[in-house]
């Protein structure tokens, strides 16, 4: 039952945010210099007058503006986002192709982001007003006001060019052709740098997260209750303190998520990642305003499948909190 | 990147604010943020007086490293641009749109929320849907389309970033005014028949200051970072010198002149570190109770 209930509302989330993407794409579209035809055909020229005229006609772009709306809704229900005729390939395809690259991206930066921030925080909040508390906290508010992408610009300065250690961008050393482990170990060779450009943000927020969650756990009564009946601190700790203060990170996680697609963006442009963010940064150098629209389109439908995700998630961690 | 997401659940209700620098300046982090901010103020300030060439002008030979001539303390890049000069004209761009965008995401994130927490019901329901949908669409990327569309200048980033960085701030003032809707203030305001709009105005939103406050200099800190992102992907004004620009421009010498890149961006990351510090030092000095939060 609980399931079923949970599948409905996150269908109807997913509706609601399809449509209202639909909204905003269809009114940036009218927003930009030109109709919504030369904008779909990438301006400049790069298509036929008779491609033209017929891109004006399957959008309806002779007719008033609300079919041209129910026209465009469909179109994005169907996935057909148009087709980029600066990288010669429909849109909805470019975007699976890239999707991948940006997911791996994310996940491990997250995960990185997550367990080291926790860990952190976790020290941090055991030795709270110590030396280390003070370091570790000044350290989480450096990286917290340091823009991702000049993070990435100076790891690249110190471990590609001067140490020489890991690759300077891309996701593989496609001259080499490496198969099976071999490739593997190669890519995650190349996602050593973006990944952690992309997590030290993250790791600096939930690092204070972590801290904060702990520190007002500890001031509760049942934590007094275990102090007084003699349990251990280091048990205190891991057992009552941490797994109460994991809720907030967990809720973080979700909220986060648009944020760290945007992040994307910056860090696979600044290490030439193959995913939806570089993909965004061609699209934009190339005024292909059509494939940035269907790539914001795209990763907001990513967002909410991952924030359904987190909501189940949280049922594990709390099974006091059911799927409604 | 919206910092406020994870900023500090700021205090519910107003507190007397006699004594608010004081409280502050008590703080060594509160002051170091002052003191930083007051510095990026004043250069900003002093920029045409300093340096009353247009930064983007090529006014030396390039490449001069960082201290290697003592006209141009942080040397110049490969165009020949004096950096300290793109460094002081930058504060002033990074300053203008940070603090009109914020003004921008104030308007519409406490009318959002304040109506909605105030009125309930249909209205919230409504709202609280559109602001679902602003935080689902990632901020950045949503900023970045804009600007790509109406052309990158001042009024169009200060716009994209406005508009994407609100929702946040109305989830906030919601959970703010609803605490206070059923309070006796309010309660007793309609019970003598005061207007809507007159509660809103007298009552509420004094009443919400603290957490927007706080919730303001956080805003700040991440439009300068969504702001500096923007130019550093080539989505800055054409006409006026940006920080996010300059790394931006940086990039291509990184081999062999990495302090091109660097430089503008140690101040990025002053400006930033700056207001939230001076955000979490409000956030305390606001909350005499100290409860401690993120």
């Amino acid at each position: 039952m609980l399931t079923a209930r949970y599948l409905r509302r996150g269908l109807a989330q997913l509706a609601f945010v399809v449509f209202g993407i639909a909204v905003v794409n269809f009114f940036l579209l009218h927003l930009a210099p030109g109709d919504a035809a030369q904008v779909m055909a990438g301006e400049a020229g790069s298509a036929t007058p008779e491609y033209m005229a017929a891109l004006r006609k399957q959008f309806g772009l002779d007719q008033p503006l609300y079919i041209q709306f129910f026209q465009y809704l469909k179109n994005v229900l169907t996935f057909n986002l148009g087709y980029s005729f600066r990288q010669g390939l429909p849109v909805s395809e470019l975007l699976l192709q890239r999707l991948p690259a940006t997911l791996l991206l994310m996940v491990t930066s997250i995960l990185f982001a997550v367990s080291v921030g926790s860990t952190l925080g976790f020290i941090a909040a055991r030795h709270a007003g110590k030396a280390v508390d003070t370091a570790i906290s000044t350290l989480a508010l450096l990286f917290y006001a340091t823009p991702v992408f000049w993070i990435g610009i100076m790891f690249i300065v110190v471990f590609s060019v001067g140490l020489d250690w890991l690759p300077v961008g891309g996701m593989a050393s496609i001259e080499k052709g490496y198969t099976g482990f071999d490739h593997v170990r190669d890519v995650a060779h190349h996602l050593v740098l973006p990944a952690a450009t992309l997590g030290l943000f993250y790791l600096a927020i939930y690092t204070r997260l972590m801290r904060a969650s702990m520190l007002e756990v500890y001031g509760q009564d049942f934590v007094r209750t275990a102090r007084a009946k003699g349990v251990r601190p280091r048990r205190i700790a891991a057992r009552h303190v941490l797994r109460n203060a994991l809720l907030p990170i967990v809720t973080t996680l979700g909220v986060q998520m648009a944020s760290v697609l945007g992040g994307a963006i910056l860090v696979e442009t600044v290490f030439s990642w193959p995913g939806l963010g570089r993909l965004a940064f061609e699209a934009l150098f190339q005024r292909d305003l059509n494939l940035l629209l269907g790539i914001l389109f795209c990763s907001s439908i990513v967002v909410v499948l991952v924030n359904l995700a987190v909501d189940l998630l949280y049922t594990v961690l709390d099974p006091r909190i059911e799927l409604a | 990147m919206s910092l406020l997401d994870v900023a500090a659940a700021p205090p519910s209700l107003a507190t007397p604010r006699n004594g608010l620098l004081t409280r502050l300046l008590r703080r060594p982090s509160a002051l170091v943020g002052l003191l930083l901010l007051a510095l990026i103020v004043a250069m900003a300030a002093s920029a045409p007086l300093l340096f009353p060439d247009d930064p983007l002008d090529m006014v030396a030979q390039p490449f001069l490293w960082p201290g290697a001539d003592p006209a141009y303390p942080l040397g110049t890049d490969m165009l020949g641009r004096d950096l300290a000069s793109g460094i002081f004209h930058g504060a002033r761009v990074s300053l203008l749109i940070g603090a009109v965008a914020t003004l921008v995401s104030l308007v519409i994130g406490t009318g959002t929320g304040a109506l909605a927490g105030y009125y309930g019901g249909r209205v919230d329901a409504v709202l609280m849907r559109l602001t679902e949908l602003f935080q689902t669409i990632p901020p950045f990327l949503f900023a970045l389309a804009i600007v790509a569309i109406l052309q990158p200048s001042i009024p169009t980033i200060t716009l994209a970033i406005g508009i994407t960085a609100w929702p946040s701030l109305a989830r906030l003032l919601r959970a703010e005014v609803l605490k206070l809707r059923h309070g006796e203030l309010v309660q007793a305001s309609i019970a003598l028949g005061a207007s809507d709009a007159r509660i809103i105005a007298l009552h509420i939103l004094p009443n919400t200051l603290a957490p927007i406050i706080v919730s303001s200099s956080i805003l700040v800190a991440s439009a300068i970072l969504t702001e500096s992102s923007l130019a550093f992907l080539g989505l800055g004004d054409p006409n006026v010198v940006s920080w996010g620009g300059m790394v931006g421009a940086g990039r291509e010498v990184l081999r062999t002149d990495w302090y091109v890149a660097t430089v503008p961006g140690l101040a990025i990351v002053a400006a930033v570190l700056a207001l939230n510090l001076l955000g979490d030092g409000l956030n305390d000095a606001l909350d005499p109770k100290g409860e401690r939060r993120a």
